[in-house]
């Protein structure tokens, strides 16, 4: 085979599996970027399409926390600037700086009414380390 | 003393200058012996850094912000390292002790060459120690000196955690000579077979402590987050995917430039992006640009500085690959279907994967340049990393037996045969006896594929038992990496599609029931550590006739106020039975603990063939035995 057809193969098959793998990364932003929610956005934009996982974002409400499943599963509130809310339940254990009053990040399903199932929670660590999705809410209040 | 330190990274400062000016005016011996002596003068500065650690020496700002006299003494001297300005120290010093090894080992016969590697790792050296000096200092005093130091962020207090950052920084900075290698290759226009043989054995020393780092980081973060997973596709562990696999893509392209002196523009621009991508993931890791689970010395001012050090070095490297390639010459003749090919379709499939990875893991930025606030996780790359890996994972047993130039396909069609049988035999096994998901059984089909297919490579040119022991280093070396690589591939299969969790919620005395456990939590006891108190609940797991008694901590650490999750693994043989402790919970008026219970499947076995992959690394550096005929080398 001479050199120019095998380089014009070879970058043929590069530039299929290239646009093949452009073709699968766009499919799967789209499907799978999760986009963010405060409780604010949520009144704003409406309940994302079913099914798909976002993330919740905001403070838990003082005073909220409850719990169920004989203490597997908590329930909580989270607030913003806004007057909107979101309940949010999780299963599993609280992170470590999950505290009534603090930053929590939540990835997880709403139900067709509204409530969030989290699969995952993460907290707001400490004054060097926040979640940056929450860094928008705190310059606003 | 710690002034001595300074100074002597000042001197090494220089030293670094002379290296980079000696070297890229061709003085080879002068280049290499200020290569060794800023190696020493270096390694006094680090261990005097270390000394102070060990001495709680609170008037070094660095060792009062990140130590504590009560932390057990390996990890004061983990400590060294464990925060951003020592980290700096010990990039820096990495950097120099690849120079100086390369300046007192490198026998090319080529003197300008070896001085213009020994120049450019010399400016690397100077670049990274005018960052450490000028912006992240280390020897910098605290006046007056506290009485007790804040102490080690807790949760880098671990044993595996003291040695990942080392072995990483091993194969982040290995890649700077490497990079050297090819910037020098370019500058004289020769990337051939002596360079080669020379690129070849510095990324593999790259390469090797590169593999072990990141499973140590993520064996770490297995058993110490809680979390129960061992990937997250959090950006930091992306950061470090990244060079492995551009490291990966290089190792077997330069094969093909040593053997057959093709490929050698590929390969150097693949030198090249080996450590730029290494400094976008500290890059990545260090500015705070991504959320991260494992955000570790975040500074976005720092982060400014690691852009424009990586454009600078982009620039000068891809600059000068773009002026000299288009003159290199090509090696000998090859058909698309050959050894070359086949190596060709492993690096595009490496590179590709890349990109992906790289999208993913920068898409949250793009889009927030677009006023979106979104985040990329495990199911886009799922959808989009794997599926492309997975082609050249089905293809490698297939393809290693090609000859170079031209392969002869006759046994194709066996092969071809053989992998369908062998997967089909698996499906029905999976699927229809087992009942497994689709997915999964075909995943472990893929991995038993790829160590079957590592062993018969190894029989196929041993030709007889008695001839394996005696194949070069670099046969076993390749078996030994891809055989890991099936057994990593079969460990995730299994441990991902089979992993099983629960959360319990459990008073003392009470019982609860996961993948067939019956656990029972017996009391929670307060105890006390040198720096640490904690809860410690003990557990009983029965399972059958197997019993297992699990202890699971909650630490808190007064010094860092922080908690920590210490969880409990208990081994079975066949997979980890593994316990997290939560938090106590009111319920009903009783008290109540949290755990969170994890069967995970096979993750020794995941491990064990990252450790053999590396090992093959290492294994593939042995000295070649001379005399013997090219074509009886390893691919």
């Amino acid at each position: 085979m001479r050199a120019r057809t095998r380089r014009l193969y070879t970058f043929g098959i590069a530039a299929l599996l290239v646009i093949a793998a452009a073709a699968l990364a766009f499919f799967a932003l789209r499907e799978n970027a999760n986009l963010f929610y405060t409780p604010e956005i949520l009144a704003e934009k409406g309940l994302p399409k079913e099914g798909r996982e976002v993330k919740v974002g905001g403070w838990v409400e003082p005073g909220s926390l409850t719990y169920a499943d004989g203490g597997a599963t908590m329930r909580f509130t989270v607030i913003d600037n806004s007057p909107n809310t979101i309940t949010v339940s999780f299963t599993g254990v609280a992170p470590d700086l999950f505290r009534e009053g603090q930053g929590v990040v939540a990835t997880g399903r709403f139900s067709p009414e509204g409530e969030f199932t989290a699969r995952q929670l993460l907290a707001k660590h400490d004054e060097n380390y926040q979640p940056r999705e929450l860094k928008p809410l705190e310059a606003g209040g | 003393m710690i002034e001595l330190g300074h100074f002597a990274a000042f001197l090494a400062l220089g030293l670094s200058l002379a290296q980079a000016v000696f070297g890229l005016k061709g003085e080879r011996r002068l280049a290499g012996l200020a290569a060794v002596t800023g190696f020493g003068v270096m390694a006094l500065s680090f261990l005097i850094l270390i000394f102070a650690f060990m001495r709680s020496d609170f008037s070094v700002a660095l060792v009062a912000n990140n130590s504590h006299t009560l932390k057990p003494m390996v990890y004061k001297i983990a400590g060294a390292w464990g925060n951003h300005e020592g980290s700096m120290a010990l990039w820096c010093l990495v950097t120099i002790g690849f120079g100086a090894i390369a300046a007192a080992t490198m026998r090319t016969g080529r003197e300008t060459f070896e001085a213009r590697a020994l120049g450019v790792q010399g400016m690397l050296a100077f670049g990274s120690l005018a960052y450490l000096l000028f912006a992240s200092s280390p020897f910098l005093r605290l006046d007056p000196a506290p009485f007790q130091g804040a102490g080690l962020n807790p949760l880098l207090q671990d044993p595996a955690l003291a040695l990942h950052p080392p072995m990483l920084y091993l194969g982040y900075v290995g890649y700077s000579f490497v990079f050297a290698l090819a910037a020098a290759g370019l500058m004289e226009g020769r990337i051939d077979r002596v360079w080669a043989k020379e690129a070849r054995i510095w990324s593999l020393a790259a390469f090797a402590p590169l593999t072990l780092g990141i499973a140590l980081g993520s064996y770490w973060a297995y058993y110490e987050l809680g979390w129960g997973g061992w990937w997250f596709w959090d950006p930091v562990e992306n950061a470090s995917l990244m060079p492995w696999l551009i490291g990966a893509a290089l190792l077997h392209s330069v094969i093909v430039t040593e053997k057959r002196e093709s490929f050698a523009a590929w390969t150097a621009l693949l030198a090249v992006l080996s450590f730029l991508f290494s400094i976008l993931g500290a890059f990545l890791v260090r500015s705070g640009v991504l959320t991260s689970v494992h955000a570790f010395a975040v500074d976005p001012e720092r982060g400014t500085l690691l852009l424009l050090g990586l454009l600078a070095y982009g620039g000068f490297a891809l600059g000068l690959f773009a002026m000299r390639a288009p003159a290199l010459t090509g090696g000998k003749p090859w058909q698309l279907f050959s050894r070359e090919g086949a190596l060709m379709a492993n690096n595009v499939v490496l590179i590709v994967a890349t990109l992906t990875v790289l999208l993913g893991t920068l898409f949250p930025l793009i889009a927030e340049a677009f006023g979106r606030t979104i985040s990329v996780g495990e199911p886009y790359f799922n959808l989009t990393f794997v599926p492309i890996l997975v082609l050249i994972l089905i293809l490698l047993p297939v393809v290693q037996a090609w000859a170079w130039g031209k392969a002869d396909l006759k046994t194709w069609t066996r092969w071809a045969m053989g992998g369908a049988a062998l997967t089909a035999v698996f499906l029905l096994l999976g699927v229809g006896v087992m009942s497994i998901p689709l997915g999964a059984a075909f995943g472990v089909a893929v991995g038993v594929w790829l160590v079957f297919g590592g062993v018969w490579e190894m029989k196929r040119r041993a030709m007889t038992l008695g001839r394996v022991f005696k194949m070069p280093a670099r046969v076993w070396a390749m078996t030994l990496a891809h055989v890991g690589l099936g057994l990593f591939v079969i460990g995730a299969v299994i441990e991902t599609s089979g992993r099983y969790e629960a959360t319990l919620a459990l008073a003392e005395g009470g019982t609860g029931t996961v993948a067939g456990w019956e656990i029972t939590l017996k009391e929670v006891r307060a105890i006390e550590g040198p720096n640490w108190y904690a809860d410690k609940a003990v557990l009983t797991a029965c399972k059958g006739g197997a019993s297992a008694e699990l202890l699971p901590m909650k630490r808190f650490y007064p010094a860092a106020m922080m908690p920590t999750t210490e969880t409990a693994i208990h081994k079975t043989g066949t997979g980890d039975l593994y316990v997290a402790l939560g938090e106590q919970r009111e319920v009903d008026g009783q008290a109540r603990w949290v755990f969170r219970v994890y069967y995970n499947p096979m993750v020794d076995l995941l491990y064990f063939g990252v450790v053999l992959i590396g090992l093959g690394g290492l294994l593939a550096m042995w000295p070649e035995k001379r005399g013997l005929k090219p074509s009886e080398g390893a691919a």
